[in-house]
């Protein structure tokens, strides 16, 4: 592939300075003169009728300024199925239901004033279990529903699973289950509603999806009784995001209700146990799956079934099944798959989006499946992947129209690099596994638009300033963005300036979500410069004298490429277009929607317009009188296009990969009977330094045609498949598979304790 | 009650009436607009409030703040050359990509440098021991490590 001086050059971080400075702002650092701290009370049990609520005290407290409950504020519901009202009345369905909201001038008043609050509750059964939630008699969450299944269509029928089942020379059929796990941003979440005295708010916010927030806060204003007001969403620097803020929540509507009813500037930011509690997590689920293949190992099909708990309202946790459908349709070569999943409201919290919206759980179930039926088979599990292995070229049953695909090399180098042959079943105690992944590489239609939108305009020194929908979540896409236009325009990366931050500034986009913006926002940012750069060879045609498609742009020096002698700088031409008679400015506009298709009634259709592939290597030792496993190394190989930016392309392997680690490994969300245990981070046990093993990235080039440069998206990918490359290499150290998540010590210990009862090696593919 | 303390803050010494309640974290954030201190749990668990006293890293957010009278305070604000010049660690922070949401960098950035205040040559497990009180969800601390490495190899 080419070389350019920007594009794949490991550019430091545009925003660095200010994080390592302390001087970046996040939500937790604002102040406006004026503000007041609003604080949430929530719910005492999981399932509960409020009799009374007593605000009176609180509402007497000096320095309260106001005090809201579900009672007091208009009607209005919000989330994917409109079931959600920011403060409950009536019912609450869960330990996280907002009851009461109070603003005061300091948060220890509003704290205090909480306190004051006196709820009366009539507690009812609750039921915590989505498979006793779907059970006839079980007590119905939602008043006015038939059941607890959400009325979702999750079905997907390719080819035919009975015949193939027939066809089948071996099948191997099993369950896996997955546990909740929540974000941990080190920023917790927070925002500021501030109306102005036309009552246009100003909404500061941590979203992934300031333009969908818009349209949220826009409903909602509506209901408010604010009719055709602006609202304007501006990020601060958000602290983390992995897909926790790609919806709006009750504490946003709160802030917006009490700021309408002080009018002053609310501010409500959370604490870390309310993080924990009352933002929405990765739901657990429960897999039974079937494969089969040919007596060549030729998979024949894939047959899955899944229970989802949902929890108590509807956000786009109830939506991942969509997206779990691509690994369970197409990681690796299956002709005939069917898929289906329920989606079940319990007393527990309710789920949402988190950094790899499904994949994790679905491809935990396939690939230690695939692990099993190479076992029954006699065949190596690395000869069975590569069989399977995706292709260049191929059309998946789910009608995806693979482009490029690096799958086998990935597979090859983790294969090399952690000595699968040397090491695959020899060594008791230590193991390899291994696991692949699909993701959406090249944006994916989720909605109506995967688009986004860029603005460039240059001043009159040369200096390029962006602006992009893009949002940045501290992944690097201002930076990205930053290296795409320097390369287009033959400019230094240091005088692009990316802003993505104000929705009254920037562009339309859709959203941080689905590791698309490398992808997307980079082709936009791609198409924004070409034509500005058009614009200004244009001009410059005239001052040189040299014909437009004879001139480019290299370090700021407009330049004839017949003849270098004859060039300008940049920023002379800007001044001559702004400062000639019938003058000119320098701007231009791009919005880049991929031509990738939503899935039609069947969820057929080609989701994304590139995939991305991977695969990762684990070796691992167990140790067997405590359980402990140790991961002596990990290779994690991603088919990523092309690498923009290695270091900060590595940054998101790290840091999946670490995330994965932790799934796999020790991160659990303790509910019990509908109460988080463990909403802090010395018993959640989210991984620290001391626990990175020893991680290789191994970046496989495929030069994507639809990619800007060839990339493709890298943000979730990291964490699809680790926790099955570590389930299947524990497998291969001490015979036991693990088919429940995270794989702790003490389920290690039994599962060994039953081993030696049965006096037998292995169990796989019963 | 409040009561008069007095200590020094990034080299310059500070004279404040303050609450007992206080922590050190909430008098720099709250009183003096020091934010680049952060809060990210208020329990000392995650290490984002990191903060040197006396040469020592601690958690400025359960440090009371009457403790640190007559002490030597430095925050992510006081390590910057006076005029304007990174120090080591920022500048390879930077370097080396260990910078994401960067929401736990000041006080990453501060705990590896008490220790290189004490100690010329860390080894990396001495390096990862220092940092395993300041959580990351970003970065998988790779980089993070490496960057302070780097400065310790240059030493």
């Amino acid at each position: 592939m080419d070389n350019f001086p920007v594009v794949g050059q490991r550019i430091p971080k545009r925003d660095a300075p200010q994080k390592v400075t302390g001087s970046a702002i996040y939500i937790q650092d604002l102040k406006i003169p004026g503000m007041l701290y609003g604080k949430i009370l929530y719910s005492k049990y999981p399932h509960a009728r409020i009799l009374a609520i007593d605000t009176s005290r609180a509402e007497q407290l000096p320095g309260v300024k106001a005090v809201i409950t579900g009672y007091n504020i208009p009607p209005f519901k919000f989330g994917f199925f409109k079931d959600n009202p920011p403060l409950k009345s009536g019912k609450v369905l869960s330990m996280r239901d907002e009851v009461a909201a109070v603003a005061a001038t300091s948060p220890e008043i509003a704290e205090e004033a909480l306190e004051m609050i006196q709820v009366e509750y009539e507690e009812l059964p609750g039921i915590f279990d989505p498979i006793q939630a779907m059970q006839e008699g079980a007590p119905i969450l939602h008043e006015g529903l038939k059941s607890n299944v959400l009325k979702l269509p999750w079905r997907l029928i390719c080819g035919d699973v009975d015949t193939a089942k027939k066809e089948s020379h071996c099948i191997v059929e099993d369950t896996f289950s997955t546990q909740w796990v929540t974000h941990c941003c080190l920023g917790t979440s927070g925002c500021v509603a501030s109306f102005d005295i036309n009552n246009n708010l100003t909404m500061y916010s941590n979203t992934q999806i300031p333009y969908l927030a818009q349209r949220d806060y826009i409903d909602a204003l509506n209901v408010f009784g604010i009719k055709n007001r602006k609202v304007r969403v501006i990020q601060c620097i958000i602290g983390g995001g992995f897909g926790s803020k790609l919806d709006t929540y009750a504490y946003e509507y709160i802030a917006i209700l009490l700021a309408l009813k002080t009018r002053k500037p609310v501010k409500v930011l959370f604490t870390r146990e309310e993080e924990f509690i009352a933002t929405s997590p990765r739901q657990s689920t429960i897999t039974k799956i079937s494969h089969g293949c040919t007596k060549e190992g030729k998979l024949l099909f894939r047959e899955m079934e899944m229970i989802l708990d949902n929890g108590a309202y509807t956000s786009w946790g109830a939506t991942t099944p969509s997206v779990m459908m691509m690994p369970i349709s197409s990681l690796y070569k299956v002709p005939n798959v069917k898929y289906i999943a329920k989606c079940v409201y319990t007393n527990n919290t309710y789920s949402q989006a988190m950094r790899g919206y499904g994949n994790p759980q679905a491809t935990f179930a396939i690939e230690s499946s695939l692990d099993q039926l190479a076992e029954k088979m006699g065949m190596d599990s690395y000869e069975l992947r590569l069989i399977n292995a995706n292709e260049p070229g191929e059309i998946t049953p789910q009608n995806f129209k693979v482009t490029s695909c690096g799958m086998k090399e990935c597979i090859e180098e983790v294969a090399k690099r952690i000595d699968w042959k040397g090491k695959r079943g020899k060594d008791k105690g230590r193991g390899v596994g291994m696991a692949s992944l699909i993701h959406v590489g090249g944006g994916a239609r989720v909605y109506k638009s995967d688009g986004c939108g860029t603005i460039i305009k240059i001043d009159d020194y040369g200096k390029v300033d962006v602006f992009t929908g893009a949002s940045e979540i501290g992944q690097g896409s201002e930076t990205v963005i930053a290296q795409i236009v320097a390369e287009v325009l033959g400019v230094n990366v240091e005088d692009v300036n990316v802003i993505n931050n104000d929705t009254d500034v920037c562009p339309w986009d859709v959203g941080v979500h689905a590791s698309r913006t490398t992808f997307v926002a980079g082709n936009s940012a791609l198409g924004a410069a070409k034509k500005i750069k058009e614009q200004i060879l244009e001009i410059a045609s005239k001052s040189i004298g040299e014909a437009p498609e004879h001139l480019d742009i290299q370090k700021g020096l407009i330049f004839s490429t017949k003849d270098k002698e004859k060039n300008t700088p940049l920023g002379k031409v800007l001044r001559n277009a702004h400062y000639s008679t019938g003058g000119k400015m320098l701007m231009a506009e791009y919005f880049y929607d991929p031509a990738n298709e939503n899935f039609d009634k069947d969820f057929k259709g080609n989701l994304s317009v590139s995939y991305a592939y991977g695969t990762h290597g684990v070796e691992v030792e167990v140790d067997r009188d405590t359980g402990r496993v140790t991961i002596l190394k990990y290779i994690a190989a991603h088919d990523v296009g092309r690498a923009i930016n290695p270091m900060m392309l590595e940054g998101q392997i790290y840091g999946g990969g670490l995330m994965g680690i932790g799934y796999a490994l020790s991160e659990n969300m303790n509910f019990r009977e509908g109460r988080l245990m463990n909403p802090n981070f010395l018993d959640y046990k989210m991984l620290t330094a001391k626990d990175v093993p020893p991680v290789e990235p191994v970046i496989v080039e495929t030069n994507d045609k639809d990619g800007p440069f060839g990339a493709k998206g890298i943000g979730e990918p990291g964490l699809v498949p680790t926790a099955p490359a570590i389930a299947n290499a524990i497998y291969d150290a001490v015979g036991i598979r693990i088919k429940d998540l995270p794989i702790t010590p003490e389920k290690i210990l039994k599962a060994l304790k039953e081993k030696e009862k049965r006096g037998q090696s292995g169990e796989e593919g019963k | 009650m409040k009561k008069e303390i007095t200590f020094i803050l990034n080299q310059e010494e500070v004279k404040a009436e303050v609450q007992p309640e206080w922590t050190l974290l909430y008098f720099l954030r709250e009183v003096l607009g020091l934010t680049g201190t952060k809060e990210g749990c208020g329990y000392g668990e995650c290490g984002a409030c990191t903060v040197i006293v006396d040469g020592k890293a601690i958690n400025s957010c359960l440090y009371p703040i009457l403790e640190v009278e007559g002490k030597s305070v430095t925050t992510i604000e006081g390590i910057i050359s006076r005029d304007g010049e990174l120090h080591d660690l920022q500048k390879s922070f930077i370097e080396h990509g260990a910078v994401q949401c960067g929401f736990c960098t000041p006080g990453m950035i501060m705990s590896a440098k008490a220790l290189i205040d004490e100690k010329e040559k860390p080894t990396v497990d001495e390096i990862r021991h220092t940092i395993a009180g300041n959580l990351c969800r970003c970065t998988g601390y790779v980089k993070i490590i490496d960057a302070i490495k780097s400065v310790v190899d240059r030493r």
